[in-house]
């Protein structure tokens, strides 16, 4: 009977999907709420402020301090991707193309700065780094302070990078590193003039992703930031202060610098050319040697273990102390300030749950025109640079304007506000992960399906999602974990409710008084998350390739 | 079903017209073969009629109802990649259910319907295999078969041999007639193999550029070609530039350069009019002989010989400059010529003919587009 009913159901909706006007219904209504909800808030949330901006203008002090906070974002952001590119392109380039049996595990490791919140990995690195840490051993420590900054941005944009150009150099056949070896050329010349070359569009694209990445982010940088400000820990000082005028401009600066020098990288990095003309056999004989080879695979280890590896797992030293000294008793019974950590924890919960579900219902239709160029080539690179808007812009700029505007709904409640500044953070995820898998199903499937008598609906039903089920997941757990982790812009925008992350940086920041246990634990419960997450997207990937 | 018919189809592509102004009609279980160059329109030409795209201009007819609003689910019109676009994640006896149960068909009923067209193609026993699990030539007759099961009347086969070897590629060109035959369909088979296109059609519609060449019979398409793409496009003939010397009863005499005559069977253009030639390979006749130049009999030096198995092709510079090739069968070729050898080229003013000369020039004419 209820089998019937849904047989039913889907029928009804199948043949009402054969209407050119009710397919042009779910193709608007989802450009609508792209832009009603994703773009316009902080376009006009900062604008209905934007006059607040003069009480920085008429301040030297403040102008000055706002000035040099968005010169560090970039130029952390710019110096931190072009390391990150010097450091982990052997890396992607041992993993991809080495023959070693521990290339699975050094993969493995690679991901695990992936995978933990970042404030998390502030924290962990706060400790590393610090007074009392290992490397004091050593007789030196690094205090909060730019160059902790730069080491943390470089731990957390590496393995982006290395992910990346994995995925672009298994993507590309060797057969043209082949044929240049067969032709008598040296290692490092095929690598210099052959593969390079045909990795320049991976090289931007992970150029521009720890650049975002790095511009973004928030949580950690406050937390190991100390007297130093950057464009995000500057926002958050200002926020803190309850300053809405500094923070209104450089939000502002922010948002329009970030989009200008994405848009640009964009344009220059198609115009960049790696010299390929030129072949130097003796110094590239060299440098193909084996011992060159060693050399610069044992530098790049060193590189990924001392600076990225390590100090992101270093908080599981404190987190195991938590286990066994009463802090983990304390907090599953919920006292103290634990009652507090596990609301945050589930109104993070509730918040990722309920942003990814909106983002999946109103992402689908989008990502298919963007696939499929349902609207043109110009419509399809309008919409997918749309898109992408929320990635490019720092979260806690885009936080603030977001506040702005939906704070300026009288009536919508707190948890609401953040239910949509999470769902805007997050929308590029799962609609870049979708029209890349629709993108991978030929056109034709869809179209026989059709001619075989299959309606619109029924198609999507049977054929597309199924064959798109792994992306389909992996895009929707991403924006759950990203959700979960979110910092700049849930700092921005929550006056009352705090969510886990949040809390933790206030916990960190020693505006609670906690104990260094209970940091290390509540941590610990987050980056559980983003564990289990991981731990289900490998099961996932797994049984795709059995 | 269905007589199909297009009238005054166009569709472009922004610039491009990719289908341009096609009237033509499909009889009932017809087996039509549209045949033609990469980029002539012969993909579009299927999707058009599948309703996958719709013309800019003209009408789709199937059955006398003007079919151009009907979604593509709707027409009954089965359209074939030469992928076969197979559903990797459903097995045999999925993909061939999946036309019946999109049609709401119950499910038992379908799977009968499934089982028998899978009796009908010799693959019930691999009713379970994945996609993937099977060879080329079962992919195809797999897509055959859900084509089959839908209930579709109209079979749009696109290159549907194209990816197979060339052995199971000659086993199958009957198998498919056979199979399309005994279904009572009507198939448009998409191919750019004249060969293929001959042997199995009942009809050939020849297409270049989104224009219609020629319809008729493998027949008369192969040797009454009615433009100079076809003579080319179709078979292996020889084209000269000529010029309308004269006229008489039996035909007329045509000029090469050098004022070798030849004489051809066509009267119907006027003296010193510019005219191409053009004379099947194989109806082209070498014998050796020395140097001597008569009408219909022209001398020249074998500059190429090449062997292809029943045949062998001669290549002769005829003295002129002109190039002529000549198919023999390989017993003739006890008469030893080769290469240098110089041989008189003759052929039967019945086996030419003669076209208007291309306003584009002869080159642009054959270049296949």
């Amino acid at each position: 009977m209820v089998n019937g009913v849904r047989v039913a159901i889907a029928t009804t909706f199948d043949k009402l999907s054969s209407r050119s006007s009710i397919k042009k219904l779910v193709y608007v209504g989802a450009i609508v709420f792209l832009v009603a909800f994703i773009l316009l808030p902080p376009m006009l949330g900062i604008s209905f402020k934007l006059d607040l901006a003069q009480q920085v203008l008429s301040n030297p002090d403040l102008l000055k301090r706002a000035e040099s906070a968005i010169f560090w974002s970039f130029t952390i952001a710019l110096s931190v991707a072009a390391f990150d590119l010097i450091a982990g392109l052997p890396l992607a380039w041992y993993i991809a193309r080495g023959r070693s049996r521990w290339i699975s595990v050094i993969d493995g490791l690679a991901d695990i700065p992936f995978v933990i919140p970042t404030v998390a990995l502030g924290y962990s690195m706060l400790l590393f780094w610090g007074s009392t840490g290992p490397v004091s051993v050593l007789g030196f420590s690094i205090l909060p302070g730019l160059i902790l900054v730069l080491l943390l941005h470089f731990a957390f944009s590496f393995p982006v990078v290395v992910r990346v150009m994995v995925g672009e150099l298994l993507t590309h056949s060797v057969i043209y590193e082949t044929a240049a070896k067969t032709l008598g050329a040296h290692p490092f010349t095929i690598a210099r003039t052959v593969t390079l070359p045909l990795l320049r569009p991976g090289l931007i694209a992970a150029f521009l992703l720890a650049f975002a990445r790095s511009l973004s982010e928030t949580g950690a940088t406050v937390i190991v930031a100390g007297v130093f400000e950057n464009g995000p820990v500057f926002i958050k000082n200002a926020n803190d202060a309850g300053l809405q005028g500094p923070m209104v401009l450089v939000s502002f600066t922010l948002i329009l610098s970030s989009v200008a020098v994405f848009a640009f990288i964009r344009l220059l990095g198609n115009r960049l050319k790696i010299p390929i003309n030129r072949v130097y056999p003796g110094p590239e004989a060299r440098l193909s040697s084996k011992g060159s080879v060693d050399l610069r695979n044992g530098l790049t280890f060193l590189i990924f273990g001392f600076f990225v590896l390590i100090p992101s797992i270093y908080i599981t030293f404190p987190a195991m102390t938590a286990l066994t000294d009463g802090t983990l008793q304390k907090a599953l019974s919920g006292v103290g300030v634990w009652a507090s950590f596990w609301q945050a924890m589930a109104l993070s919960y509730s918040i990722g749950i309920i942003a990814t579900l909106i983002n999946i219902a109103a992402g689908l239709p989008v990502a298919i025109l963007i696939a499929r160029k349902k609207i043109g080539k110009i419509g399809t690179t309008l919409l997918d640079a749309a898109c992408t808007v929320p990635i490019v812009v720092p979260s806690v700029a885009l936080g603030v304007s977001l506040g702005f505007f939906w704070h300026s709904i009288g009536f919508l409640p707190e948890f609401w506000i953040l239910v949509f500044a999470h769902m805007t953070i997050t929308y590029t995820y799962f609609v870049q992960a979708m029209a890349a898998a629709i993108e991978g199903i030929p056109t034709e499937m869809e179209e026989t399906a059709r001619t075989l008598g299959s309606r619109p609906l029924h198609v999507f039903r049977k054929i597309i999602i199924p064959l798109t089920k792994y992306s389909f997941l992996s895009g929707a757990i991403l924006t759950f974990t990203r959700s979960i982790n979110e910092t700049g812009a849930a700092t921005a925008v929550s006056q009352n409710l705090k969510t886990a992350p949040v809390l933790l940086v206030s916990w960190v920041k020693h505006q609670v008084p906690v104990t260094t246990s209970d940091i290390a634990l509540g941590i610990a419960f987050l980056v559980l998350t983003s564990f289990v997450s991981l731990l289900v997207l490998r099961l996932i990937i797994y049984r795709r390739k059995t | 079903m269905p007589t199909l018919r297009l009238l005054n189809v166009t569709k472009r592509f922004g610039e491009i017209k990719a289908l341009d102004d096609l009237t033509f009609e499909v009889k009932n279980r017809e087996y039509l073969c549209v045949l033609g160059s990469t980029g002539s329109g012969k993909t579009t030409l299927l999707r058009c009629i599948a309703g996958i795209v719709k013309p800019d201009e003209g009408d789709v007819y199937m059955d006398d109802e003007k079919s151009n609003l009907i979604p593509a689910e709707e027409r009954n019109a089965v359209y074939v990649p030469q992928t076969y676009a197979l559903f990797p994640h459903m097995n045999v006896l999925e993909n061939v259910m999946f036309g019946p149960l999109a049609k709401e068909t119950k499910r038992s009923t379908a799977e009968e319907t499934a089982m028998r067209v899978l009796k009908l193609v010799r693959l019930d026993k691999r009713a379970d295999a994945f996609p993937s699990e099977l060879s080329g030539g079962m992919q195809q007759r797999v897509a055959l078969a859900r084509g089959l099961a839908s209930g579709a009347k109209l079979l749009l086969l696109d290159e549907p041999l194209g990816a197979l070897d060339v052995r199971l590629r000659l086993e199958l060109r009957s198998e498919l007639r056979k199979l399309a035959k005994e279904s009572g369909l009507t198939v448009i088979h998409v191919t750019h193999d004249q060969e293929e296109a001959m042997t199995i059609g009942d009809r050939i519609l020849v297409l270049r550029e989104g224009q219609l060449q020629q319809h008729g019979t493998p027949y008369h398409v192969y040797n009454r070609p009615e433009k100079i793409f076809v003579a080319n496009f179709v078979g292996n003939t020889n084209f000269l530039e000529a010029i309308v010397d004269h006229r008489n009863k039996e035909g007329g005499v045509v000029r090469l350069r050098d004022e070798l005559k030849v004489k051809v069977l066509d009267s119907s253009f006027e003296p010193e009019e510019a005219v191409i030639v053009a004379v099947r390979e194989e109806k082209t006749k070498v014998t050796p002989e020395p140097r001597v130049d008569q009408p219909n009999r022209l001398s020249g030096e074998v500059v190429e010989v090449h062997f292809l198995g029943s045949f062998i092709r001669y290549t002769v510079r005829l003295t002129n400059g002109d190039r002529l090739a000549a198919r023999l069968p390989v017993h003739e070729e006890e008469m030893g010529i080769k290469q240098g050898d110089w041989v008189s080229v003759n052929f039967d003013p019945s086996d030419s003919h003669l076209y208007e000369y291309p306003p584009l020039g002869l080159q642009r004419e054959l270049e296949a587009s």
